[in-house]
């Protein structure tokens, strides 16, 4: 999708805030002259997504300073990760961004693939994009759902749930879990596709498209939203790409980037799809790439239905695949695998690698180094919300303490992925 | 070799897995991030990596490491290793991935700028080059204990202000919380 209106700079020159990049600090002679409040919102509020702190400073309903505050919900997901083999590991990074656990889960056993040198069946390939999809408009609709929730659109939040629910029947129906499913091996999925799933996801996919205009209509008319989102939270192409950010925020800044696109990876370029962008680099436009990108993943997911090819759905390498259940009970071969797989796990050749995906928050990086071994040497993640939270500071440079919420809220971070 | 062979202080160019990394002396990262920026056209940094090799050329063995006790639950259990790996210049590595990030681009090349160094030496910051660097490298102090030169506001990120320790070395046990009440006051 082309860009909507011709690109004007959203602003002069940068506002990135100098020395610190992510505090915007309040300037001494304002501080000298006025009263400046200093007020603590969240780590406990409920239109923080979750534990983010917030430390703002406030001239009258002026935002004149601000820093975020995170770290209240580390768990060590890295460190722990060190000390599970492989196979165990897998289950961790879902937990990490709880909201778009199958592109987290994805971009982990694409790094265990490129180090062990595996490629899945075309038939995985298309599975995995077809759940990461669905995981994609799953994302989006809880994000549009709350952030809605937070401006006063009560009802938006049923409305999304509704469809949300939705996608959790077919995760549950594919995996037997509706969150942290833990499907994709490395090597391709864990269990063939259910029978009944196309039919069952081919309905949801026809009424999709029908919902998103529903939603549009409630909200894209109506002049409550536009008035607290036009013009609100802006960030320049330039200083998005300076600030690191990605996926929806630099789109909305009128930037054409998805590594879907300029990275192709599952089977991305078999199908066909738009990237929505859009010029201003406000909180209207991040909604607006929200709301498109739902229709595009629901073309994706129409088309993986019609082309999900038939075959095997995971590579047959018995040093890195579990042997199917019932040669358990007659060759004494695969029983030893079995033992092997699940007590001492494969072993990934030494090398370090990087693997990025376009997670629905944006780029999604996943930095393995092996030592040989069973247990990743060290395992690091790039999260795209705890990029995200560091362009805070430069959005809220003219805000005001209502138009802190809609900020906050529009730039779709998960704070388990902040603090991993 | 030629690609990358400008980047101020390179040390060696890498291959593998169809990925590029440029190792650069610790000293000039800066120069080299500069170069690489404003030459080469990476404008987008994407993630820092810090990475803890110590005791990755101890010999692995098969089974747990004990101590009296019984096992030991913060020595990592191994099933020994086929070969040892290569040995690593120093301790420490900290992994810049770049990328060149153009509007409309149809590819989206990358590179891993890549230093090596002890423990207690500093590294010099790049946040003046990218200010994203600022969080990333905040983290890397923080569960590395990596100092950065240069970084305006080097604090804690993720763990408290007053915690002791970087979490995510070698060194660092997995059950690293003190007990409040041991019997041994």
């Amino acid at each position: 999708m082309a860009v909507t209106e011709p690109r004007t700079a959203i602003y002069e020159g940068t506002r990135i805030p100098s020395p610190v990049p992510s505090i915007l600090q309040v300037d001494p002679a304002l501080r000298e002259e006025d009263d400046i409040l200093e007020v603590n919102f969240g780590p406990n509020h409920p239109s923080t997504h979750g534990v983010l702190r917030l430390v703002v400073e406030l001239n009258g309903e002026r935002v004149v300073g601000v820093k975020a505050v995170v770290g209240y919900l580390h768990t060590g997901f890295e460190k722990n990760m060190e000390h599970k083999t492989w196979w165990k590991g897998i289950s961790y990074p879902e937990r990490i961004d709880y909201v778009s656990f199958q592109n987290n889960e994805l971009v982990f056993v694409l790094a265990i693939e490129k180090l062990l040198g595996i490629e899945p069946p075309p038939k995985a390939q298309w599975m995995r994009m077809l759940l990461c999809e669905l995981n994609r408009i799953h994302s989006h609709l809880v994000w549009l759902g709350t952030a809605a929730l937070e401006l006063g659109a009560i009802s938006m939040f049923w409305y999304c749930f509704r469809e949300r629910d939705a996608i959790l029947d077919l995760f549950e129906l594919v995996t037997g879990v509706r969150m942290h499913t833990r499907y994709f091996q490395a090597g391709g999925l864990a269990e063939d596709i259910p029978v009944g799933f196309h039919d069952e996801c081919r309905a949801f996919a026809d009424t999709m498209m029908k919902r998103v205009d529903e939603y549009e209509a409630l909200l894209s008319g109506q002049a409550i939203w536009l008035e607290r989102t036009k013009g609100i939270g802006l960030l320049s192409a330039a200083d998005a790409i300076a600030l690191g950010q990605s996926g929806p925020v630099l789109r909305a800044s009128g930037v054409d980037w998805d590594l879907r696109k300029q990275q192709p990876y599952l089977a991305y370029d078999q199908v066909e799809f738009d990237v929505p962008v859009y010029p201003n680099g406000d909180v209207f436009d991040r909604y607006k790439v929200h709301m498109d990108e739902m229709r595009e993943s629901t073309r994706i997911v129409q088309q993986a239905l019609d082309g999900m090819p038939e075959g095997a759905w995971i590579v047959d390498d018995r040093k890195i695949v579990l042997p199917p259940r019932h040669e358990l009970h007659t060759s004494m071969e695969s029983l030893i695998h079995h033992f092997k797989l699940v007590t001492e796990g494969y072993r990934v050749p030494e090398g370090e690698v990087y693997v990025t995906v376009e997670s629905p928050r944006g780029e999604l990086g996943c930095y393995v180094v092996s030592d040989g071994g069973s247990k990743p040497w060290r395992v690091k993640f790039r999260a795209p919300s705890f990029v995200a939270l560091e362009a805070t500071a430069t959005c809220m440079s003219d805000a005001l303490i209502a138009d802190l919420i809609a900020i906050v809220g529009s730039l779709d971070t998960v704070m388990g992925e902040v603090d991993r | 070799m030629t690609q990358f062979g400008g980047v101020p202080g390179l040390v060696e160019e890498l291959g593998g897995h169809g990925e590029t990394t440029v190792v650069v002396e610790c000293g000039r990262l800066r120069e080299a991030a500069l170069w690489l920026r404003d030459e080469a056209g990476f404008n987008f940094l994407s993630d820092v990596a810090a990475a803890d090799y110590l005791g990755w050329d101890r010999p692995r063995v098969a089974g747990y490491w004990g101590n009296a006790g019984g096992r030991d639950i913060n020595q990592p259990g191994s099933w020994g290793l086929p070969a040892q790996p290569d040995p690593r210049p120093h301790r420490f590595s900290i992994s810049y991935h770049l990328l060149r990030l153009e509007s409309g681009a149809s590819e989206a090349p990358r590179i891993r700028l890549q230093a090596w160094f002890e423990d207690g030496e500093t590294v010099p910051s790049l946040v003046p080059v990218w200010p994203t660097a600022d969080w990333h490298e905040r983290e890397a102090w923080d569960m590395m204990g990596v100092s950065f030169e240069g970084h305006p506001n080097l604090v804690r990120i993720l763990m408290e202000d007053d915690w002791d320790g970087h979490p995510l070395r070698k060194d660092y046990p997995l059950g690293g919380e003190p007990v409040r009440f041991s019997g041994e006051e």
